[in-house]
């Protein structure tokens, strides 16, 4: 764990806190007064109507928003690995997937080789970006923010643009990287019902923190349920349902060790949050 | 002593000044900023008004000019403004304030032309030494920043995430724009130095699959045109700046139908 710096509010294992961050633009405030960390080997989920601050509080956290109140505290030397909703690329310049891997740090051919494989888009290395699928182009910019082994993962709505079995594989991999590195993960997502299984802990935005929790607590709260309507219903049901079932088959090895692992050490922060 | 044939100076002047010129030019197209060196360059004519009323080396007062300028241009973008009229405005007003100044210096009788569309086959071995002086510092500077410029092209927030800032990078660019144009005044004049800058990026860009190679070729394709230009300009007692640009252009032509005849193949 990198040293701690800053105002001494953070605790041992958190990798980034925001502190009551107020952000405005032009007048209109974006974020108000909100507050959020992230500790190792924790995967944390923004979810909010369009327009609520998702992608200013990351870019807060970043560095590429000044806010007008409050700060962010990282502990030096963190790595942060990040996937951008969309990355554009002028049509004038031109990009292999390999050299795109090597920005801004020069990565071997055969690291580049293995964290393409491992992304599950072997072989695309000599490829231009611009040739690539919305899904490979997803994977490669996944790749890149892996081959660093960060200490926090930032996912800015990763899978806009792939279909549900490709949402659901690329969760399935952040999960395993978790596993792997015991890395931290923050992500802003749409797909509510993956959110829910893959998160451990949700936050509700709507430029201030509505709500916040297990993926339980937040599903029951009402002002969550008005943000997102009875809409959502189906879907969360569907989600209880699933995840009810995985829990009776896989109790014993997975949740019994690795998650039961991750969670003992922050339930009581969750506890807090949900009274 | 071969640097005696003003031939010869010219020549070395031209392909110093491409040589810089060139990878620098891949990020001017690569984040769109043609007009932004546009306002700089134009900028420089009030630099060399003011050099002249004072007496300073005229390289020096274009320059520092050129410097405010781009400096002023890079602290307005991103802030909302629309850019491109905003550019426009400041472009050829520090063109028009630049030429009236000049026109006031009755003093000394100054051929304007000379230093709107350049005037190579006047390059004294000064010149040149400043000129590769400062072609030598914009390569260093862009090799050095390279990959970090790269990462803020592609994303500042991407860049921020890796520990890049893409201000500060921003700042390495306009520094390095600032000492092209100054160069580039003797060669091709004000008001064809954004042509050095984009014309052999945008030649080689069907050619290339990396952003390296890209540069490494359009370098090599400014070069060719400083060349062939100068001997055109001789060839056809044709204004050198001007013809070097002719040339540049030419092979852009080329670029495009050689590389469309490769697509419908």
């Amino acid at each position: 764990m990198p040293e701690l710096r800053g105002r001494g509010l953070i605790v041992a294992a958190t990798l980034v806190h925001a502190h009551d961050l107020t952000v405005e633009y032009g007048g209109t405030p974006v974020l108000d007064r909100v507050s959020l960390s992230v500790a190792r080997g924790e995967i944390v989920t923004i979810v909010g109507p369009n327009g609520s601050g998702k992608s200013t509080l990351l870019r807060a956290i970043l560095g590429g928003v000044t806010p007008g109140r409050g700060w962010v505290e990282k502990p030096r030397g963190l790595k942060i690995g990040y996937v951008p909703q969309r990355l554009v690329l002028d049509p004038t310049l031109p990009m292999t997937v390999e050299r795109f891997l090597s920005l801004p740090r020069r990565v071997s051919k055969s690291r580049a080789h293995d964290a393409l494989e491992r992304a599950g888009v072997p072989g695309i290395g000599g490829r231009q970006m611009s040739v690539l699928s919305g899904g490979q182009f997803q994977r490669a910019l996944l790749a890149r923010a892996l081959l660093d082994t960060p200490d926090l993962l930032i996912l800015d709505e990763a899978t806009a643009g792939l279909d549900q079995p490709g949402a659901a594989a690329f969760y399935r991999r952040i999960e395993e990287v978790r596993a792997e590195t015991g890395c931290g993960v923050l992500m802003i997502s749409h797909d509510l019902h993956v959110v829910m299984s893959a998160s451990d802990r949700v936050v509700c935005l709507n430029g201030h923190v509505c709500c916040e929790g297990t993926p339980e607590v937040v599903a029951a709260a009402p002002d969550y349920r008005r943000l997102f309507g009875e809409g959502t219903r189906g879907a969360l049901a569907l989600y209880r349902h699933t995840h009810d079932h995985s829990h009776a088959h896989d109790h014993d090895h997975a949740h019994g060790h690795d998650h039961g692992h991750a969670h003992t050490h922050h339930e009581p922060a969750d506890r807090d949050a949900a009274e | 002593m071969i640097l005696d044939d003003f031939m010869t100076r010219a020549a070395f002047a031209g392909i110093g000044t491409a040589l810089a010129a060139a990878p620098l030019g891949c990020f001017v197209v690569w984040r769109r900023m043609a007009y932004f060196g546009d306002a700089t360059a134009h900028a420089a004519i009030l630099g060399v008004a003011l050099s002249l009323a004072f007496s300073l080396p005229v390289f020096a007062g274009a320059l520092v000019v050129a410097l405010v300028m781009a400096t002023a241009v890079s602290l307005i973008s991103g802030r909302g403004y629309a850019m491109d009229t905003l550019l426009g405005v400041m472009a050829h007003s520090a063109l028009a304030v630049g030429l009236v100044g000049v026109s006031f210096l009755d003093t000394v009788r100054i051929d304007i032309m000379a230093y709107l569309f350049g005037d190579i086959l006047s390059v004294s071995r000064m010149d040149l030494g400043v000129i590769w002086g400062g072609a030598l510092l914009v390569l260093g500077l862009i090799g050095w920043r390279w990959s970090a410029l790269l990462t803020a092209t592609l994303n500042p927030d991407l860049a921020r995430a890796a520990g890049v800032d893409p201000r500060r990078e921003q700042l390495v660019l306009t520094l390095a724009l600032a000492l092209v144009v100054a160069v580039a005044i003797k060669v091709v004049g004000v008001l064809l130095i954004t042509a050095l800058l984009i014309i052999p990026a945008a030649t080689v860009r069907p050619f290339a699959t990396t952003p390296e190679r890209m540069g490494i070729l359009a370098a090599l394709v400014g070069m060719a045109s400083a060349f062939g230009g100068l001997r055109a300009s001789y060839s056809f007692d044709a204004p050198t700046g001007p013809t070097i640009v002719c040339v540049a252009a030419l092979l852009f032509v080329l670029s495009t139908v050689v590389s469309g005849m490769r697509r419908a193949a």
